[in-house]
């Protein structure tokens, strides 16, 4: 337990933040040329940059459906992303993991009922890693996404909470994830706060859970209110409005 | 598409979130019967072959000689991998894990390797040498929900497993001479699927089919949570989560119970 002294000293963690404090966020939408929508995340050490193709003719054939457009997704690290060795380049067995179920968290809110065979290929690479990438991700996803022009029921946001020095915190940064007692990722829809994106690892109370996903949910909306902004400051006004035609529904 | 899969999909969801019923008859936080067996598989330092409802999992648990990791020389390793074998279901196809193989063998791996409860330094041999230790599930029949079989099967073998020991270099597999792998609690895992607004426990094959998706919490000793896996196109509210996490403790005991009432060859 003397890991306890070094994460949390008087409430304070390793970088200076409150317990319920995010890292410092930045999103940027439209940040690429030739994909459909983009977008690119800093947050705390993170750097993650998210690109999305689509609606587009499905390839394989077989994989398409009459009833919906087919979400595939790409998240992998860089082999240069980690502050330690070289990683391998290409995926591997926990990024075919976290495809999949940000993929699933995406298809939740993508409306793909409206895009019958086709295929949305969303790609979310890892530059730099700094803990909670799968959320940065999820994050940045959600944006491209957005940017596509891509009929949407809400944003998803995504932020995971842990337990650090024997307390839950928001937003794990890489050593509090590699050296904290437990690791929450989650991924919420803006409105209703549902739960689109749940993985947890170590050793909780039903209390400790329920208080790391309270956390997370006061912390969607600020991460909410950074993706619409990256996405006003490419499209000013005209986002109001659909904003607000999506409140109708 | 298949048409089939489809209309099967539409009767599961209809019959579950309008008629309030399940395909088996079930209650909707109702277990189907299971039965644990340990010893099924003498190459094998520990194996248990386990029975939910239709479906049929066996796992073993090897030891073998390996390098620690770099940034951890002073302990074993555990790994852990499943294969989804093609005579399980007409939809599982021969080849190399899928993206649900392997997110099964991560969820089982996640809760049992966050429970601490062996300890990885108790493997270690010497600089550079450690035991290895890896637990194989073999999924040989599929009629849903996979990972509760699976995680039961996979702790009812290391509950099972036996160490061999280091002499001169080598392992040394001899059944009177091997000690029973300590473990200081058991893991289980406990998955609720969502069709429309109902939530049901241990889904079968077809229910599955019809549900929107799943959520796995992995329980250890009955009242901590280990590990959780949303899985699929659907949502859980926050206060779906609180509820959800009480039924699953109180399935894990009785989950626990099938362990102690195994049967051993």
């Amino acid at each position: 337990m003397e890991e306890i002294d070094e994460l949390l000293v008087n409430g304070k963690r390793v970088d200076g933040r409150r317990v319920d404090e995010l890292r410092p966020l930045k999103i940027k939408a439209h940040v690429l040329n030739s994909a459909d929508g983009s977008a690119y995340v800093e947050w705390g050490n993170n750097k993650v940059i998210a690109g999305v193709f689509g609606p587009t003719q499905c390839l394989p054939y077989h994989i398409a459906s009459p009833l919906k457009a087919v979400i595939r997704t790409q998240y992998l690290m860089a082999p240069f992303s980690s502050p330690e060795e070289h990683g391998r380049s290409g995926p591997n067995r926990r990024s075919i993991e976290i495809s999949k179920v940000m993929r699933e968290a995406l298809e939740h809110v993508v409306m793909v009922e409206k895009f019958p065979r086709a295929m949305i290929e969303v790609y979310v690479y890892v530059l730099q890693a700094d803990g909670g990438t799968r959320c940065a991700a999820t994050t940045a996803a959600s944006v491209a996404l957005a940017d596509a022009g891509l009929p949407m029921r809400d944003m998803v946001a995504a932020v995971a909470v842990g337990k650090v020095g024997g307390e839950m915190v928001l937003d794990l940064n890489y050593i509090e994830d590699s050296k904290g007692s437990a690791d929450m990722a989650l991924a919420m829809t803006h409105r209703n706060k549902d739960i689109l994106l749940m993985q947890m690892e170590g050793i909780l109370t039903k209390e400790e859970v329920m208080k790391g996903v309270k956390m997370a949910r006061n912390a969607i909306d600020k991460i909410h209110e950074l993706q619409v902004k990256a996405l006003k400051d490419v499209y000013g006004s005209e986002i109001e409005e659909n904003l607000s035609y999506m409140l109708e529904m | 598409m298949d048409v089939l899969e489809e209309v099967a999909r539409a009767t599961v969801y209809d019959l579950i979130s309008i008629k309030g019923k399940r395909i088996d008859g079930r209650g909707f936080d109702e277990y189907r019967k299971i039965s644990v067996q340990t010893g099924v598989v003498a190459s094998a330092e520990g194996s248990a072959l386990v029975h939910l409802g239709n479906t049929q999992v066996l796992a073993a648990v090897k030891f073998d000689l390996a390098e620690p990791f770099p940034d951890r020389p002073d302990e074993g390793i555990m790994s852990t991998s499943a294969e989804l074998l093609p005579l399980a279901s007409p939809t599982f196809e021969p080849g190399p894990p899928d993206e649900n193989a392997i997110e099964l063998a991560r969820v089982v791996d996640r809760g049992i390797r966050a429970s601490e409860i062996f300890d990885l330094k108790k493997f270690y041999i010497e600089e550079g040498k450690v035991l290895g230790m890896f637990i194989d599930i073999y999924v040989l029949d599929y009629d849903g929900n996979l990972v509760d079989a699976s995680g039961l099967a996979a702790m009812a073998a290391l509950r099972d497993a036996k160490v061999p020991l280091y002499e001169d270099g080598t392992l040394i597999r001899d059944p009177d001479k091997m000690k029973p792998l300590e473990l200081s609690g058991d893991v289980m895992y406990v998955t609720f699927a969502r069709v429309g607004d109902t939530i049901i426990v241990d889904p079968n094959g077809e229910e599955e089919l019809g549900a929107n998706g799943r959520i796995t919490f992995g329980i250890l000793n009955g009242d901590h949570v280990v590990a959780v896996q949303k899985s699929g196109n659907t949502r859980f509210a926050i206060g779906e989560i609180d509820e959800l996490i009480d039924r699953a403790m109180n399935h894990s005991k009785h989950l626990m119970e099938s362990i102690k009432n195994r049967k051993i060859e």
